[in-house]
């Protein structure tokens, strides 16, 4: 029922962080988000991009030392596919996505108190059809617990190292991009 | 100025503090950074409380990987509450509005409105979340992170339909108006 108060309060301190983070970036604001998905405000963007860079060099040291062991989700096609377009769908109509609504609601956002709520049902309702959810889930194909390294059968660092280098220009032409358009009007 | 006593940080400075983090919890608990497995544990718990014999019927109580608990991630939950609560309370950015003001100039500023689609909303993304096992967090950063197929094919999609929906709710109209 509960894992090992050391646990809970590392949880607890990870996730304070987080949201302290979160609201910092902006990244707790309807607008700031649905912004985003307008293609408007990249905030989102710069964030999610940077902190994927950034934390793929730790993560794989980590992995490579033997202090922490990867946890893939498995790519089980009709599941994602079905998934990520309701998800897509959910976040547009919300305006926040499940850590923001979390962080929005610390900083006293009413819709999104609402939302977080709503969230919670949405969780039942899974719950409640998991059995008869499994033939949706399962009905395209299943390809495991996959890493894109493991898929193309090269050394990990190739992909970091390639995505670190992606995300430092894309991130720098996007900042270009933006100022240019900013000193044309 | 104290920079805790900032509104707000630059994007690129949170992100890369977002991925220490993420090293930080691999490190200390071998767990990756994610927010809506513990939403799916406590109402799988709450169903089961309430509905003992409903719960039997299920074949989710039975999954070896469904072990619904206080854990980790639970608590990971309750901090981004408190941690966006004292970050907004030491700048004073707080925001108790009900409609946003694009929400507003789109649908009118009735709160009733604007509760409903956040309720659906919020339901109808935790349910999609919940289809392919992770959200922003789960599949965005950590999932991404660590180059999981499904994770990019998640991510890749929800940006699709999450810009296609915004761009039927709001139009290109509400997009001149962020």
């Amino acid at each position: 029922m509960f894992d090992s108060p050391t646990k809970l309060l590392l949880g607890l301190l990870t996730g304070i962080l987080f949201g302290f983070l979160l609201q910092k970036g902006r990244a707790a604001k309807f607008h700031v988000i649905v912004g985003q998905f307008l293609l408007k405000d990249w905030t989102v963007v710069k964030i999610m991009a940077t902190a994927v860079a950034v934390g793929t060099i730790g993560v794989y040291a980590l992995v490579s030392f033997g202090f922490a062991t990867l946890h893939i989700k498995p790519a089980l096609l009709g599941g994602v596919l079905l998934g990520g377009i309701l998800f897509g769908v959910g976040l547009a109509i919300f305006g926040y996505c499940p850590g923001t609504s979390v962080a929005a609601s610390g900083e006293g956002r009413r819709d999104a108190m609402v939302g977080v709520v709503g969230m919670l049902v949405g969780a039942g309702v899974y719950v409640a059809l998991y059995p008869s959810l499994q033939p949706v889930i399962k009905s395209l194909a299943d390809w495991g617990k996959i890493t894109l390294p493991e898929a193309t059968s090269v050394s990990p660092w190739l992909w970091v190292f390639g995505l670190v280098a992606v995300v430092a220009i894309g991130l720098t032409a996007l900042e270009r991009f933006f100022r240019r358009a900013g000193e044309g009007i | 100025m104290n920079i805790l006593r900032q509104k707000s940080w630059s994007p690129y400075l949170v992100g890369a503090l977002i991925g220490v983090l993420s090293w930080f919890s691999f490190a200390t608990a071998d767990k990756p950074l994610g927010i809506t497995t513990a939403f799916e544990y406590t109402a799988a718990l709450a169903q089961k409380a309430a509905v003992p014999q409903l719960a039997e019927s299920n074949s989710y109580y039975g999954e070896p990987e469904k072990t619904p608990k206080i854990d980790w991630e639970w608590m990971l939950v309750i901090g981004v509450f408190i941690g966006a609560f004292a970050s907004s309370k030491l700048s004073g950015d707080r925001a108790s509005q009900s409609v946003p003001p694009l929400w507003a100039w789109r649908y009118g500023d009735g709160a009733a409105k604007r509760f409903v689609a956040a309720f659906f909303g919020g339901a109808l993304m935790m349910f999609g979340a919940r289809l392919a096992q992770g959200c922003t967090s789960g599949h965005g950063i950590s999932g991404a992170l660590q180059f999981a197929v499904s994770s990019w094919i998640f991510v890749a999609l929800l940006f699709a339909s999450g810009t296609a929906a915004a761009f039927l709710i709001y139009g290109k109209e509400g997009a001149n108006r962020v």
